[in-house]
């Protein structure tokens, strides 16, 4: 029996299992809802933006590790999808996102909501397709989620054309697929194994440096047990963050612009640095010229050959699936008698400790106003460190990333690439959907909220009881901060003047708003939001709109050239 | 420093818009960049001059081996190898200066395969030097026009590129 493109469709992503779909409907995508309207395997959400979309898909996929997938329709549907997959591709998040085109007769013919998909997303997705035959429809949509969801995942989009989906074809759904052009190395080479091994054990002021590889290929456990078993000090970036606990001994804190100064410190003076599903990117070393002022060797293991030697020089690539490498040198390290000279770790951990006291992430306890770190501190306490937290893009990104302690992987749900401000509520949808019973919260501040305001609509047509902490400051923060650090205190269109009134906006959503303007109300506040297990309560934190986020190496400095906060 | 990138990919449409896009993403230089099926008609083999450093080149290498539908990728430059470029070049040859760029033609060891009253069009293989080097014993007055492909090469002996 013949079926249309769109049956083909629906069946494919059936075939994948997928649960939600996260779209909006259009002119060239009507006969693909037609079919989605006819069954319920594949449920789809309804957002009110297609941005929204893209990111609900993505918060999806990074709170559960299956592919999201997002559906929008030509032209500015395509458009509005953009950042979202430019956001997912910055940070290698596995996403089909499937788009519908005008007719095949009609590309190129500047038709009605006609826009070359293929051409505008090629620089930020993983591979697209554009479908022009219904007899490549299934085979494509197979390639699409094996290219997302192998090697180093990405997003993968798939243009089809109006006329292909109601084409007629047989159906036959492929099994399995391989692609002459497309083989991810997976095994690391053994001999540069040994290599790391040997040059661990010989370590005097080692360092474990992990990043989004170690959380995108669920290599958590092996890590854990790679650091406990040398007794190494270890620090994630900003999206290794739950890729190691966070209250264990062994962890230093995230690094980089924004990191603790023993954590910079540690990965400035290191002897041997072990980089793990990591990039040495420009927020997260700052200078390459000045980090490699001190001489050390540097262990590099990433599924992505392209991201090893790109902005620092490494001495020991390994090419490999992540949890496959490390358990191989875990066990060649198990199997050697050889430990790292204690005395000399032991100087180096005290040398840590020492750095450690300089309290880097201290602030003002006392404050009158509501400080946001301390919003941050007790929603960790009052969650117990088991929430999943998404975030917007700017302070308050970087004060829950500094004292939320994230101790499982897939936690911490936030745009570190691209730093696309809107991401955290439609990441929260997504995060919501593929976890029902668990507490979500979108940490957020008023400049970012505003970006994707529009999905607290979608959250409570689906009833996601999603818990949003605005950290108010009445200033785009980060631009303010930066401003008074390197522009002379001129705050250029930094102040937001004319904001809603979040309360009655949440409420006009049929949401709960709370407004809290004391640092005594923020834990009742919070107690009280946590018990509205199917509410979507939106937190309006009135907090200090002069705070900064300390530590901060400024743009272009090296990674300890760090501003503290007594310094200023 | 200068590099010959030789690609095998797949014979795909938007294929080459990845490459160029790749290189123009990532502030890579062109030098030229040649494509045509191989023959194996599934697969295309395209031929880019570029220049960098080690590091660069090594970059380059990694991020096409990274774009899906490239199934090689070869640096001509790590061993020998031979480069040609072919070049149809339009120059005035009048009554007078007919001979002499008959005999320039010859010496360059080109073929002349079109003759008007005034015109010869001069067919010339070589490397990128070597056409340079015509160019510059005719003199800019003497061409009318030039339409050079851009190099190609493969490498010698039994060093091969193919799946």
């Amino acid at each position: 029996m013949e079926l249309t493109g769109a049956e083909i469709l629906i069946k494919c992503l059936q075939a994948e299992k997928v649960e939600y779909v996260f779209g909006y409907p259009g002119g060239a995508v009507l006969f693909i809802y037609d079919e989605l309207f006819k069954q319920t395997k594949v449920k789809h959400v309804l957002v009110r933006h297609e941005q929204g979309a893209t990111h609900a898909a993505d918060g999806y996929s990074r709170s559960s590790r299956k592919v999201g997938v997002a559906l929008v329709t030509s032209g500015p549907g395509v458009t509005n999808a953009v950042t979202g997959i430019a956001t997912a591709y910055m940070d290698s998040i596995p996403m089909v996102i499937i788009s519908g085109q005008v007719p095949t007769h009609a590309i190129g013919l500047d038709a009605f909501q006609e826009c070359d998909a293929v051409g505008i997303t090629r620089p930020c997705v993983k591979h697209n397709f554009l479908v022009k035959d219904v007899k490549d429809l299934a085979l494509t949509i197979k390639k699409a989620f094996y290219l997302a969801s192998t090697g180093r995942p990405g997003p993968v989009l798939v243009d089809i054309p109006k006329d292909v989906t109601t084409d007629k074809c047989k159906f036959e759904y492929p099994e399995t697929i391989s692609m002459r052009s497309y083989n991810p190395v997976v095994k690391g080479h053994s001999g540069q194994i040994k290599k790391a091994a040997q040059l661990l054990i010989e370590a005097r002021r080692p360092m474990i440096y992990a990043g989004g590889g170690v959380i995108l290929s669920d290599a958590s456990a092996q890590l854990t047990k790679l650091v406990k078993t040398l007794g190494f000090p270890c620090t994630n970036t900003l999206m290794g963050l739950g890729g190691f606990p966070a209250t264990d001994k062994h962890f230093v804190g995230m690094l980089g612009m924004h990191g603790t100064y023993e954590a910079n410190m540690a990965m400035q003076n290191c002897d041997v640095l072990v980089a793990i599903g990591a990039r040495f990117d420009d927020r997260v070393i700052g200078d390459p010229a000045h980090f490699g002022q001190v001489p050390r060797k540097i262990v590099h293991i990433d599924i992505d050959p392209s991201s090893i030697s790109k902005r620092v020089k490494v001495d020991v690539p390994i090419v490999g699936h992540v949890p496959d490498v490390l358990d191989d040198l875990i066990k060649l390290i198990d199997a050697s008698k050889l430990r790292p000279d204690p005395k000399a770790l032991g100087a180096w951990w005290e040398q840590i400790m020492l750095w450690k006291t300089k309290d880097c992430l201290r602030y003002d306890r006392k404050s009158k106003i509501i400080k946001p770190q301390y919003v941050l501190e007790k929603l960790y306490e009052i969650t117990k460190g088991d929430a999943i937290i998404t975030s917007d893009v700017g302070q308050h990104q970087m004060w829950a990333a500094q004292f939320y302690k994230f101790d499982k992987p897939r936690r911490w749900i936030n745009s570190g690439g691209l730093g696309t401000m809107g991401f955290g509520l439609p990441a929260a949808m997504g995060a919501q959907l593929a976890n029902p019973g668990a507490s979500v919260v979108c940490v957020t501040g008023e400049a970012s909220f505003q970006m994707c305001i529009q999905e607290l609509s979608t959250c409570k047509q689906y009833r996601l009881p999603i818990k949003v902490v605005n950290l108010n400051n009445r200033y785009m923060g980060m631009v303010r901060q930066w401003q008074q650090f390197f522009h002379g205190n001129r705050y250029s269109e930094s102040y937001m003047d004319a904001l809603p009134d979040f309360v009655k906006l949440a409420e006009s959503y049929g949401h709960v708003g709370i407004r809290i303007d004391k640092p005594a109300d923020v834990e009742p506040a919070l107690k009280a939001a946590f018990k509205r297990t199917d509410e979507l309560v939106f937190m309006d934190f009135i907090t200090d709109q002069t705070e900064n986020v300390y530590p901060m190496v400024g743009g272009g400095k090296g990674l300890t050239e760090m501003i503290l906060a007594e310094e200023l | 420093m200068r590099h010959i990138i030789s690609i095998l990919l797949e014979n795909e449409a938007g294929a080459l818009s990845r490459v160029s896009g790749l290189f123009s993403a990532r502030g890579y230089n062109i030098e030229s960049l040649t494509v045509a099926p191989t023959e194996d008609e599934s697969l295309s083999r395209m031929t880019i001059v570029t220049s960098g450093s080690g590091d660069v080149i090594e970059q380059i290498t990694k991020q096409l081996n990274k774009l899906v539908e490239v199934v090689k990728v070869v640096d001509l430059f790590e061993a020998p190898h031979i480069e040609r470029e072919l070049m149809l070049i339009k120059v005035r040859a009048a009554a007078k200066d007919r001979d002499d760029m008959k005999r320039m033609s010859d010496i360059f060891r080109g073929r002349i395969i079109d003759v008007s009253e005034d015109t010869y069009t001069i067919e010339l293989t070589g490397t990128g030097q070597k056409l340079d080097a015509f160019i510059e014993a005719l003199g800019r007055s003497a061409i009318l026009e030039t339409a050079r492909t851009g190099a190609c090469g493969i490498s010698r002996g039994q060093r091969v590129l193919r799946i």
